[in-house]
């Protein structure tokens, strides 16, 4: 009983700060997220209705809304994977014998991580811009015609999930690399004894003994990937034919720019449910395989 | 130590007593916040107006066009906003409902610069909302035709054409004249200000019942729709967004299109671009109406005052420093915005200038756009039900009827809000 109440007390700064900046604000977006707050409510608060889900079933029957959840849906299942495999392959470099100069490398790969994302999706948006691009005059040399990437509905996602992919690689990386050293090297060695290759040695003993590590960094990435809102707003602000507007992007439009905030926060919980089910999914998983 | 306080509290307490009793604004600063480029143009002439005004100093912010709308409310939510601004005439409506903007028709009526009856009545009406004057327009925009006067020549087309019946003739008369691929007019799908152009011109209301409907399925909206939906049946425009264009001015003087409807500042864009040999062979003209020449958009900036502005007086020497048509007319010069005021048009830098005057024959017909706060949104439903007939097929009157119903929906909160205001009034 004692000691429980001291745990009680040790917690409570940290609890106190939870329930005070994360907490009510949650509780508040709930409320809030029953009601029709907009311009109206916000010049006089007695045209504050309350509509109980309204919201959610005006939301379920928006195209718009619909469209950005399968753009979020496309930017997750190939973003994801694009970026953890990125993420493995840079670990695994780096982790090598063979690998010079270990430190300044890994000090590159990380840095997209820490630098500000406007300003280089700024410097991407001229590495892609059709007319004086970097990538389009690298691809001119190779005879392919200029490609519109960010202005041309079919390849404006695929650019963004290139450019997110390599932003948060690095972080990733790090994560395997910690997990890669924990691996015994006699299991290397006895299967090198054993006379496997080098691939069989990656499938049968790295990815295993890393099967922890890639729950954890598939539960990151996937819930981080879903919460896509940046790239778009500074690069194509939804644009062309809304093919890079998602979840979160939509929900700043109706808060931020028509003032629905009783729909944006409709929107905000319809995400979280997607976002858990997700993870949920991914944990059963890893949880069938053993890997918690 | 202690003695020195009663000594400091009197002098502030002196200062404040000053402060309050001032008639004069003096040593004041006013926070004016402008947008886009009318901001980085407009800090050279506020040098001037502080030079005319030694006791008044103006603290400019620049906001990008993205980030105003957002900006301004939230600022409204904290409370900080500044003491004038440049506002979008969409948008008036919208702070006027806040009730965050100052009356002004008083301020209008004592003024010996803002002439009331010089400026185009289109444009003066949309700072008007439910009666009350909230802003003085700053500049206009409205859309009308860039076209090449020799490809009309080349189809036989001697004068600009004025009405719609003309329009198409000569539509149609460009694409049989010209080579296989020109179109005749260059719409992008992507924009809202070209249905909405033709629709304002028919003079049938776009909505109905204390604009608290949509009323699009009227007479007035089908024909506007039925006339620009056969522009694209018949291949006169390509249905194609601005993006998918790679550069408009070298397509229209390539020939691509003989007519582009499009806005004000883009007198500069084609100037710039014009190859010599055409310099002479295009011009602007007024959009053609339904029986004759025809209304315009009413777009553009006002400048308003906050409510919560205390210096208000110093705010409005500056709205009528900037509004003053010698101040106006260089404002043009740097820019290339149109002018609201019909003396600024009088001053030979612009009475001279041939592609300007189209624009000023078309602004004494602009029409200003219902005074909702949800307008932007509706513009944006017209916008998406004529694409929907035009790119992918739908029958007119089934187009009118969701777009009705839609902009009904969107104005559901209006009609509430305004039915509890009789209620509250009765």
């Amino acid at each position: 009983m004692r000691a429980s109440l001291a745990a009680w007390v040790f917690a409570a700064p940290a609890l106190l700060v939870l329930a005070v900046f994360f907490g009510l604000p949650v509780l508040a977006a709930a409320l809030l997220s029953l009601t029709d707050f907009d311009l109206y409510a916000l010049a006089d608060p007695a045209h504050l209705r309350f509509v109980a889900l309204d919201n959610y079933l005006a939301l379920l029957r928006t195209p718009l809304f619909w469209k950005a959840l399968g753009n979020t849906t496309y930017f997750v299942a190939v973003g994801v994977p694009l970026s953890i495999a990125v993420s493995l392959g840079a670990a695994l470099l780096l982790n090598s014998p063979l690998a010079r100069m270990r430190g300044l490398m890994r000090t590159a790969l990380f840095a997209p991580v820490v630098t500000t994302l406007v300003a280089v999706a700024v410097i991407w948006r001229y590495l892609f811009h059709t007319g004086y691009g970097l990538v389009n005059w690298a691809l001119g040399h190779l005879g392919i015609a200029p490609v519109d990437w960010l202005g041309d509905p079919r390849w404006a996602m695929p650019t963004i999930i290139l450019f997110a992919a390599w932003k948060n690689f690095g972080y990733n990386m790090v994560i395997f690399l910690a997990g890669l050293q924990t691996i015994p090297q006699e299991l290397y060695e006895a299967a090198r004894i054993d006379g496997a290759s080098r691939w069989r040695q990656f499938l049968h003993i790295t990815l295993p003994q890393l099967g922890p590590v890639l729950l954890l960094v598939g539960v990151i990435t996937v819930s981080g990937y879903f919460q896509l809102f940046a790239e778009p707003y500074v690069m194509t602000r939804g644009d062309p034919l809304q093919s890079t507007v998602s979840v979160l992007y939509y929900m700043f439009e109706e808060g931020f720019r028509w003032w629905n905030l009783g729909r944006a926060s409709a929107v905000a919980f319809v995400l979280f449910l997607v976002i858990l089910g997700v993870t949920a999914l991914l944990l059963r998983a890893g949880r069938r395989r053993d890997l918690l | 130590m202690g003695s020195r306080w009663p000594t400091l509290l009197l002098c502030l307490l002196l200062c404040l007593v000053a402060g309050g009793c001032a008639r004069e604004p003096d040593g004041q600063t006013i926070r004016f916040w402008a947008m886009g480029r009318e901001a980085e143009v407009v800090s050279t002439l506020l040098r001037e107006f502080e030079r005319e005004h030694p006791g008044i100093r103006v603290e400019l912010q620049q906001i990008p066009w993205t980030a105003a709308h957002e900006k301004l409310l939230t600022a409204f939510a904290a409370d900080g906003l500044p003491d004038v601004c440049q506002l979008g005439n969409t948008w008036i409506a919208e702070f006027a409902a806040l009730d965050a903007l100052e009356p002004v028709q008083a301020r209008v009526d004592a003024s010996t610069v803002i002439d009331q009856d010089d400026y185009f009545p289109g444009i003066w009406a949309t700072n008007r909302v439910d009666g009350v004057l909230r802003g003085v327009p700053w500049y206009v925009d409205t859309r009308l035709l860039f076209y090449r006067k020799d490809l009309l020549a080349e189809a036989g087309i001697e004068a600009p054409p004025r009405t719609w019946a003309e329009w198409e003739r000569a539509m149609a008369a460009i694409v049989r004249a010209g080579p296989p691929g020109r179109h005749a007019v260059l719409l992008p799908v992507n924009e809202f200000e070209q249905p909405l152009s033709l629709a304002l011109q028919t003079g049938e209301p776009l909505l109905r019942e204390d604009e608290g409907r949509g009323n699009f399925r009227s007479p007035g909206f089908a024909r506007a729709l039925a006339f620009y939906a056969r522009i694209f049946e018949q291949g006169w425009a390509p249905p194609v967004s601005e993006t998918q264009i790679s550069n408009v001015w070298d397509e229209f003087f390539r020939g691509s299109y003989a007519f582009y409807l499009s806005g004000p500042w883009n007198i500069r864009e084609f100037r710039r671009r014009q190859p010599p040999a055409l310099a002479d062979a295009w011009g602007t003209m007024p959009l053609p109406g339904p029986d004759g020449p025809g209304a315009g958009i009413a777009g553009g900036t006002s400048l308003v005052l906050f409510r919560s502005s205390q210096r208000k007086d110093a705010a409005w020497r500056l709205v009528e420093f900037l509004s003053r048509p010698d101040i106006q007319q260089r404002f043009h010069a740097m820019i290339g915005n149109l002018p609201p005021r019909r003396s600024t048009w009088e001053h030979p830098g612009l009475a001279g200038d041939e592609l300007a005057r189209a624009f000023r024959d078309q602004l004494e017909r602009v029409r200003p756009t219902p005074q909702v706060l949800e307008w932007e949104r509706i513009a944006q439903e017209i916008r998406l039900a004529t694409e929907r007939v035009v790119r992918g097929g739908q029958p007119q009157r089934q187009a009118a009827a969701e777009l009705d119903a839609r902009v009904d929906a969107i104005l559901e909160k209006r009609r509430w809000v305004r039915r509890q205001e009789q209620e509250a009034a009765r």
